[in-house]
């Protein structure tokens, strides 16, 4: 890292022809935010000039001071709370499915054949197909909520656990024949280590999936405390920046349960990267 | 034991520890029927080291799923002790040409998942495995990944994995086949010491004539379409393990003559050529 840094300003100063302000000379630590900052900038101008319709494109300063009047007054952090709660529990139901029914399938070439139709049928169905159907059998309340953010988790842990145990490569079977294995010693062993990164990069998606799926379960069924509630508050009273405020704190919420992810699969699988 | 098996040697009856009885495999390949090995047979002393060579497509390989019971759809019989192999067995133990080594586990697990079905205790497994990795070498990595060790280093790991269960049989599938000159040859001396060392009987499939030379108490020649043995060469015990033995040089190039490959005459050929040359 440090070696191309000082290869890049080495370069900068060889060549002092050349203007300072070409992105090859902005250090590579700033590059990924500099679109960011250039639009937040863009925003501000329009919003403060009056180019935008301030009803319809807040300032930003109109959005962060919302932002602390949320945080302080209104307890935005227990809307916040309900929504991270509804998510949690409707991410493990679903996940935790997802990946069970994923081992199995992996495991049993019976129950592939009998499933398998009817689960890759299942995927070809958008998810927001479920939505009044869910309503219907389990209510627009907490239960119907719940159930469709688990419905989004499970599906790619499902389909990402399953191919994990099926693409284990087949002389790692043939190994586990020469050495005498039970199946239990397969598992342990074999399959479920194996499948360790394809189930990894299902619970991933799973999260993403589950947090897209409480945000819209919060704006499709019933209103009630959480992020997507308050969006709806916002929409009808017509609080733009209320509504900038969560779309924000959706996506930095979004970016948290990456990185935390990320760093989970990193250390879990340590011996992939050594 | 040993006296009824000097009995046995007297009246012809050789300690044979595996033998293969007039074993014919054929296969279906898209529709077509292969005879992928035809009418084997091959006895394996205890104790013995067998080379099998032969060109890609002799069955070789076939001849080794059999034998670890891989694969039980065949005609003729494999027996093992007398008695007739029906499922893979911690009797028996392999090396393949790839280490297959379970890149999530270190190298101490991957020794011990051999020892899974073995009823030792916790020490008693840590143990055989630390004896294990001594034998190779290979002590100071046993917190190491296969990810973390050269190719050498891992086949090493892959060998201490064939006999930490203590098997009766050995089968070695060029097992030194992916790694590059030089580490062949060390891993050479570190087979044929290992194998000394513990009397193991083993049977080593290779491409490499050299390497059955060196390392075979017989020499068992396979020919292709179908996979059949051609000949057995028996290696002269006084031979020295040199490779520029005189009598190494000589068996080697009958082994290359009967694989097809006709050392003398290329040697002669090549003076020819380039005699001509000088005197261009």
């Amino acid at each position: 890292m440090t070696s191309s840094v000082m290869g890049a300003s080495g370069a900068s100063t060889r060549a002092p022809v050349r203007s300072r302000f070409t992105p090859a000379s902005l250090t590579p630590r700033l590059r990924p935010v500099i679109v960011p900052i250039l639009g937040l900038a863009l925003w501000e101008i329009a919003a403060r000039t009056g180019l935008a319709d301030p009803r319809f494109l807040p300032t930003l300063e109109a959005i962060a001071v919302r932002g602390v009047k949320e945080f302080s007054e209104n307890g935005v952090t227990s809307d916040l709370a309900a929504s991270l709660a509804r998510d949690l529990l409707g991410f493990v139901a679903g996940a935790s499915i997802g990946v069970a029914l994923g081992l199995a399938l992996g495991f049993s070439r019976l129950l592939e054949r009998l499933l398998s139709p009817l689960l890759l049928a299942h995927r070809q169905i958008a998810l927001f197909a479920w939505v009044p159907l869910i309503s219907m059998w389990f209510g627009g309340g907490e239960a119907g909520k719940v159930v469709f953010i688990a419905l989004a988790a499970f599906q790619p842990a499902l389909t990402n656990t399953w191919q994990g145990v099926a693409g284990i490569p087949k002389i790692y079977r043939e190994l586990s024949r020469v050495l005498t294995f039970s199946g239990w010693d397969f598992a342990v062993v074999i399959a479920l280590p194996g499948a360790l990164p394809g189930i990894f990069t299902g619970l991933h998606a799973a999260l993403i999936y589950a947090w897209t799926a409480t945000v819209g379960a919060e704006l499709l069924l019933d209103i009630a405390p959480g992020i997507g509630g308050r969006m709806n508050e916002g929409q009808h009273l017509f609080h733009i920046d209320l509504l900038f405020l969560c779309v924000f704190l959706l996506g930095l919420l979004g970016v948290a349960f990456n990185l935390f992810a990320g760093a989970l699969e990193r250390r879990l699988m340590s011996w992939r990267h050594s | 034991m040993s006296i009824l098996v000097r009995a046995l040697d007297n009246v012809g009856v050789k300690n044979s520890l595996l033998r293969i009885e007039d074993v014919s495999k054929a296969f279906v390949l898209s529709g077509r029927a292969v005879q992928a090995l035809s009418h084997i047979d091959l006895d394996v002393e205890r104790g013995e080291f067998v080379s099998i060579v032969g060109a890609s497509g002799c069955g070789k390989s076939t001849l080794l799923r059999l034998i670890l019971g891989l694969d039980t759809e065949y005609d003729g019989a494999i027996r093992l002790d007398g008695r007739r192999i029906e499922r893979p067995g911690l009797d028996r133990s392999i090396v393949f040409q790839e280490h297959r080594l379970l890149p999530w586990l270190t190298v101490e697990a991957n020794v011990g998942a051999a020892l899974r079905q073995i009823k030792l205790n916790g020490a008693e497994k840590r143990a055989r495995v630390s004896e294990q990795l001594q034998l190779v070498g290979l002590e100071a990595f046993a917190k190491a990944y296969p990810a973390q060790l050269s190719g050498g280093m891992a086949q090493r790991v892959a060998i201490a994995r064939a006999l930490v269960t203590n098997p009766k049989f050995l089968l070695l599938d060029e097992p030194l086949g992916a790694l590059d000159a030089l580490t062949r040859l060390r891993l050479q001396d570190e087979l044929l010491r290992i194998v000394r060392d513990r009397a193991a009987t083993a049977i080593l499939v290779t491409h490499d004539v050299d390497e059955a030379v060196y390392l075979g108490d017989r020499i068992v020649i396979m020919n292709p379409h179908p996979g059949r043995i051609a000949t057995v060469l028996p290696v002269p015990k006084a031979m020295s393990r040199d490779r520029s033995d005189p009598e190494f040089i000589r068996l080697r190039d009958e082994v290359l003559a009967r694989l097809g490959v006709d050392r003398a005459a290329l040697r002669d050929r090549t003076t020819e050529v380039l005699a001509g040359h000088a005197r261009r």
